[in-house]
């Protein structure tokens, strides 16, 4: 394995990134719910990631992520209760397993409704999540371990700020490995142009498929680190507005660019409890109003998204050509 | 044995014959013209080549193998290549990226290696970059590899739609209108391009076009379409005072100057 000079960058930011957060920590400046938000804001990044990939890169709307996020979160919070009792390497193997089973099922559905167009891809998606939400709120007829529509409790909670950590920063490297190759070239021309691409050679299908695959196990695997994090799993985690805050974060940072992604995710999940605190108990519910706002207006001053396609330049492979112009050598995508 | 053999090929949308009972041979090294007025179906006859409609009948054959119905990514894997009337370029991709992702059923290794990074993916990534930089150099766009596709001027687009097709490298190029919107200077170079990208890279061309300059120029024969059926068929000389070309493109009762 070669390692780049970005990769170097990027290996080294993480780590001084990681040692601030712990001293922070450590200083007792950020209290236990704080952390817990910290925590929330990795593993959302970690979904909306996946979705990146299938809607920002791929160009397939999707309205049923939260689905597959809970298809993890249900699948690697059962196993864990059940056989694991928080042993840390079950953890890891019930992480795997939720990742795996949403990735599974993204794969069965994905097949007969990735050949619709965009729009009509966005009506069956969100059936599909339909379809598990009213399945979770049920399941406890057909497993009472489930918990049905009062929701699952008892899944050890052994998901550390650490193993988020590192989980949510392989990932980042992963898809950044997966776009800026020739499976996110196939992805990222579907995108723009899904005939040529066709007659270009490239098997659209297969593309399509791979890429919702992997963007549900992304969703699958944040789903299993929410389980081992927050105590109490409920249907309505994962409905359609949940699938709505995935949606918005892609958006609002910007199809097409994975920066976009992480730092909306990161931003927004603070947003909304920071929300809690500045409207206060009584108007809480008024959240919802300050950020459809937030979505008009950023889609009215800036609809391309926050970074426009754009990537932090330690993310894009360096490509020397010699005679080339270089002054938008980091402008992977523009709108 | 031919390049291309098209046999009694038909496309019917509903009551609409858009292509009827057209035939095509195609030559090794051949340049063909393909003209007619607007709605002959033409650009069908492209789309039903390349796999893009299922043909209501007839059969089309590559090289000797039947390749009637298959999928447009696997026409092109066989080797035929073409470009778009409306310019078709993956507009937000840079210019590198659009001739590198033609490069990709070519390409062995697999997602582990992609996503680890490991030596065979730097190797085949750095052999496609720089056979993409060969074709971009041959086409006079290595300046803006770097750039998006959708930022070039009109021209250069024009010229990255071929480049991107020469990627695949194909025995058959399929040009549908490469000089549409030019001006005289502009479809002069566009023929001598044309000529010279056939040579280098051992093509044989079937090309629409409006612009007489180019097709008479270019061609060393030329089908003449019309209501989806051949019209007239020949050398460009001939063509030119065909009574039935001249009725199809203006009208009955012209004659010739």
């Amino acid at each position: 394995m070669r390692l780049s000079r970005q990769s170097v960058v990027i290996l080294v930011l993480a780590a001084v990134l990681y040692v601030v957060i712990r001293s922070v920590e450590a200083a007792e400046l950020i209290n236990p719910y704080w952390r817990m938000v910290l925590d929330q804001s990795l593993i959302i990044t970690i979904g909306a990631l996946g979705l990146s990939l299938i809607y920002g890169f791929t160009g397939q709307f999707s309205l049923g992520h939260a689905a597959f996020y809970g298809l993890g979160a249900y699948t690697a919070g059962v196993i864990d209760k059940l056989w694991g009792h928080g042993i840390f390497p079950f953890f890891i193997l019930s992480i795997i397993a939720g990742a795996l089973f949403a990735g599974f099922l993204a794969f069965v559905i994905g097949l007969p409704i990735l050949r619709l167009r965009s729009d009509y891809l966005g009506i069956a998606t969100l059936g599909f999540g339909i379809i598990v939400k009213v399945a979770m709120d049920n399941s406890n007829k057909l497993w009472p371990v489930l918990g049905g529509a009062t929701g699952m409790s008892g899944t050890p909670q052994v998901a550390s700020f650490d193993v988020i950590f590192v989980i949510a920063f392989l990932m980042i490297l992963l898809v950044r490995n997966f776009v800026f190759s020739s499976y996110g070239r196939a992805c990222t021309a579907i995108r723009e142009d899904e005939i040529a691409a066709d007659v270009m050679g490239i098997d659209t299908t297969r593309a399509k498929v791979l890429a919702f695959v992997l963007g549900c196990a992304l969703a699958g695997l944040a789903g299993g680190l929410y389980a081992h994090r927050y105590p109490f799993l409920h249907p309505s985690s994962f409905d359609f507005l949940k699938s709505f805050d995935f949606l918005l974060i892609v958006v609002l940072g910007g199809l097409g660019s994975m920066t976009g992604t992480i730092v909306t995710a990161v931003c927004w999940v603070f947003l909304l409890e920071g929300l809690r605190f500045v409207l206060g108990q009584n108007f809480i519910d008024f959240r919802g109003v300050i950020y459809a706002l937030i979505l008009v207006i950023t889609i009215i001053l800036r609809p391309q998204g926050i970074f426009g396609g754009r990537e932090w330049k330690m993310f894009v492979p360096v490509i020397n050509v010699a005679g080339a112009r270089k002054e938008d050598a980091d402008r992977h995508v523009s709108t | 044995m031919s390049v291309l053999k098209i046999e009694g090929l038909s496309k019917y949308f509903g009551g609409l014959k858009a292509v009827n009972n057209f035939h095509l041979t195609l030559e090794a090294g051949e340049i063909v013209g393909l003209i007619g007025p607007n709605g002959a179906g033409k650009t069908t006859v492209f789309n039903l080549i390349t796999g893009l409609y299922p043909p209501t009948a007839g059969t089309i054959q590559f090289l000797g193998e039947d390749i009637t119905g298959l999928a447009p990514y696997k026409v092109m894997r066989k080797g035929i290549a073409r470009t778009f009337q409306n310019i078709r370029l993956f507009k937000n991709n840079t210019v590198l990226d659009n001739v590198r992702v033609v490069f990709n059923h070519r390409i062995r290794y697999n997602l582990f290696d992609a996503m680890l990074r490991t030596p065979r993916f730097s190797r085949e990534e750095d052999a496609v970059t720089a056979e993409a930089l060969e074709i971009l150099g041959v086409l006079n766009l290595t300046e803006r590899a770097l750039d998006t596709a959708g930022s070039l001027p009109y021209g250069a687009q024009r010229r990255l739609e071929i480049a991107r097709a020469l990627a695949g490298k194909p025995r058959l190029l399929l040009l549908d209108e490469p000089a549409a919107g030019m001006n005289p200077a502009e479809v002069a170079r566009m023929v001598e391009l044309v000529r010279f990208v056939k040579e280098r890279f051992d093509l044989t061309v079937l090309v629409i076009e409006h612009q007489m300059g180019l097709v008479m120029n270019l061609c060393e024969r030329i089908v003449v379409m019309d209501f989806g059926q051949i019209i007239a068929e020949g050398p460009p000389a001939e063509i030119r005072h065909n009574p039935q070309v001249l009725e199809a493109y203006l009208g009955k009762g012209v004659t010739v100057a």
